[in-house]
């Protein structure tokens, strides 16, 4: 987006590219830490050896690094979007969880889940054509991508 | 039900309200963060130096480990739903304390994405 371009279009193509980065780094480091756990670390001891090995293991360590861009994320999100807008918004990454777990995990997804998962799209959807932000922020007049 | 799972439930959905009323709020006062060259590992080194913006880590960090532990004890198809519980409290409290406006469609769609968490979990 180039600086010259209106202000709302601009936001608008910033909520979404940061909504993605926020869903996608929740989801893939939840999964990371999961897939980690599960086979690096089954039986890790409560000694502090095995938690820093555990941490700093390939896969936990992802998780981390993506849970950490996943708090940074949703901080800048929050800092343009109300919070009743963030909230739903950012749920799709439930959906995305549940599909990962079935295919990486080979959890079974029944018929409620499934029926979770539209409501989730469905609510999504409508909460993502609201207003994104509907209090005044002082900060808001300084903007470039 | 365990009382001990009633009181981590209080204490994950309290803590998960609290942190993100307090983030939401401080980054509000903030204004939007700029992703310009630079500037963005500034602003979050000030904003880490921010007590609210501290409190509401711990009180994330509280929220985290008070669900690892509700795992223990309860099932997840019970702590999931619940946490979602977390979720219709937060809005009306973004209402009442942030003074959001929340309107019909935005009430409606939270509703759906509350009852499909809850529904995800079973």
């Amino acid at each position: 987006m180039s600086p010259g371009s209106k202000p709302t279009e601009r936001l608008t193509f910033k909520t979404r590219l940061v909504t993605l980065i926020v869903i996608l780094s929740q989801a893939l480091g939840n999964w990371s830490l999961a897939w980690g756990m599960k086979h690096d670390a089954p039986h890790m001891a409560l000694s502090p050896i095995a938690v820093l090995r555990t941490i700093f293991s390939p896969w936990v360590g992802l998780g981390i690094v993506l849970l950490i861009l996943w708090l940074l994320s949703r901080m800048a999100l929050l800092s343009w979007a109300d919070l009743s807008y963030v909230l739903p918004v950012t749920s799709l990454g439930y959906v995305i969880s549940a599909i990962l777990g079935k295919y990486f995990f080979a959890e079974e997804v029944s018929v409620a889940r499934w029926a979770g998962i539209a409501l989730v799209v469905a609510g999504t959807a409508l909460v993502g054509r609201t207003e994104r932000n509907t209090t005044q922020t002082p900060g808001a007049v300084e903007s470039s991508v | 039900m365990k009382s001990l799972a009633w009181v981590l439930l209080i204490v994950m959905v309290g803590s998960t309200v609290t942190g993100d009323l307090l983030q939401s709020m401080e980054m509000k006062r903030h204004g939007e963060v700029c992703f310009s060259n630079g500037r963005l590992a500034a602003a979050f080194s000030a904003l880490f130096r921010n007590a609210y913006i501290a409190l509401a880590i711990l009180f994330m960090a509280i929220s985290f480990f008070s669900f690892l532990k509700l795992l223990t004890v309860a099932d997840l198809s019970f702590a999931v739903p619940a946490s979602a519980g977390s979720f219709v409290l937060e809005t009306i409290l973004a209402k009442l304390l942030l003074k959001e406006q929340i309107n019909l469609r935005r009430w409606a769609g939270a509703a759906l994405v509350a009852c499909g968490v809850a529904l995800l979990a079973l």
